[in-house]
């Protein structure tokens, strides 16, 4: 599984970097976004584009880790 | 989606509510004009008529604060280049003093009849899309990490401070006796409204400069609903109030210079998209523990000041040298920090 972390990026960097990775082909992906905005971005992005996205709460408090799959 | 249309609405609304009650016209809410106010009222700057603590500003921090502590998003953060932020604060003021408004009140204006928003509008979307280019040439936003805890509440406090100061007038708080700065709407009330509208916006994630940037660059119209929203709440209550007058000339607080509140608010959408948000949104950010939107909010409170004390501000005469040169300087400054990175490169190759 490819991995990203795009932990502590301000809107829109992390869809930006999720996104190429995405075109990339780079799928499964595991991504750590922080939660918030960027965790809701991230996730709409990622549906947007076909994939499932399963979500878990990281151990690092405020952080999420999200499992892009194609569907 | 319902959420944020709902939010758009709801701010719409609020802001016909605002002006209805006293604010001045089509400036429910302006966070650009507000933020200036507060300047004026702690004596930053000396322009007479726009000088007050304006309880909105106050209760959009709190509410966002608020609701972020009770939904576990309050998460101090910082250190994403926070001098950048500050500079980049300064310059989206010193736009929106051009066109006199920030992205917000471009909106109300513009569902008020007003065509000058309209070019401030194209304005606005040219400077996003510049902001897109340096984004996608890779502009480097710089990586927030966790701060003590004692820092997100640093920005709270200074708002307490700032209504305990607007709630007990001591002598060296300015109020404006005349002007824009005379008129609003009552204190309890605009501090309601301010408090209900940051907690939207929190959750929400309501921006007036993402809504455009995410529609042109990842083709997501999600925030552009808010904007939507807005206006039509916005646009319904002038035309019931009989407040929508179409047309250039004769709108309050504006002036028919096109070229200038379309460079203005060019500053103003290429700022925002480098700082990651519009002046509402930096606000929200600094209520839920962004310690780089802080920063980013003392660098508009610092251009307002200067905006007046150097006579960068327009007035409803247009804009006068000072400002046109400060419009060209922000617009260059903005260039060097959004594509700077590439002549490095290029120096290294």
């Amino acid at each position: 599984m490819f991995e990203i972390d795009v932990t502590g990026l301000g809107c829109p960097h992390p869809c930006i970097q999720v996104k190429k990775e995405i075109d990339a082909g780079h799928l499964p992906l595991k991504v750590s976004v922080s939660v918030g905005a960027p965790l809701e971005n991230v996730t709409r992005m990622a549906k947007s584009c076909g994939l499932n996205v399963c979500q878990k709460p990281c151990a690092e408090e405020g952080v999420y880790i999200l499992e892009l799959t194609k569907a | 989606m319902v959420l944020i249309i709902i939010v758009g609405l709801v701010v719409g609304a609020a802001a016909i509510l605002l002006t209805a009650l006293g604010n001045p016209a089509n400036m429910g809410f302006c966070i650009a004009c507000f933020l200036r106010d507060i300047a004026g009222g702690l004596g930053l700057h000396q322009a007479g008529v726009v000088q007050y603590l304006r309880p909105e500003i106050i209760g959009l921090g709190l509410g966002a604060m608020i609701i972020a502590l009770a939904r576990r998003e309050f998460k101090v953060r910082g250190g994403a280049n926070p001098l950048r932020r500050f500079v980049l604060g300064f310059l989206m003021m010193i736009g929106a003093l051009a066109f006199l408004g920030c992205p917000l009140r471009m909106v109300l204006r513009l569902a008020a009849g007003d065509l000058n928003a309209l070019i401030g509008l194209f304005g606005f979307i040219a400077g996003i899309l510049v902001g897109i280019a340096a984004l996608k040439s890779g502009f480097n936003p710089g990586r927030a990490t966790a701060q003590p805890k004692i820092n997100g509440f640093v920005y709270p406090v200074i708002l307490f401070g700032l209504l305990a100061a607007l709630l007990l007038k001591p002598d060296f708080i300015r109020f404006s006796e005349s002007g824009p700065g005379s008129m609003a709407a009552p204190v309890l009330i605009s501090l309601a409204v301010g408090l209900v509208v940051g907690a939207l916006a929190q959750r929400s994630r309501l921006c007036m400069a993402g809504g455009l940037r995410d529609t042109f660059l990842i083709k997501d119209l999600h925030l552009l609903w808010g904007f939507v929203g807005i206006f039509v709440a916005a646009l319904a209550g002038n035309l019931i109030l009989g407040k929508f007058n179409l047309g250039f000339a004769e709108q309050p607080i504006a002036h028919t210079q096109h070229l200038w509140n379309f460079l203005g608010m060019s500053v103003v959408g290429l700022a925002a998209v480098l700082a990651g948000g519009c002046p509402l949104r930096q606000l929200i950010l600094a209520g839920e523990g962004d310690t780089d939107a802080v920063l980013t909010v003392f660098g508009m409170v610092l251009g307002a000041a200067f905006a007046h004390n150097f006579g960068l501000a327009a007035s409803t005469a247009g804009l006068g040298t000072n400002g046109r040169v400060a419009v060209i300087a922000a617009l260059m400054i903005l260039g060097i920090m959004g594509f700077g990175h590439r002549l490095c490169n290029k120096a290294k190759a």
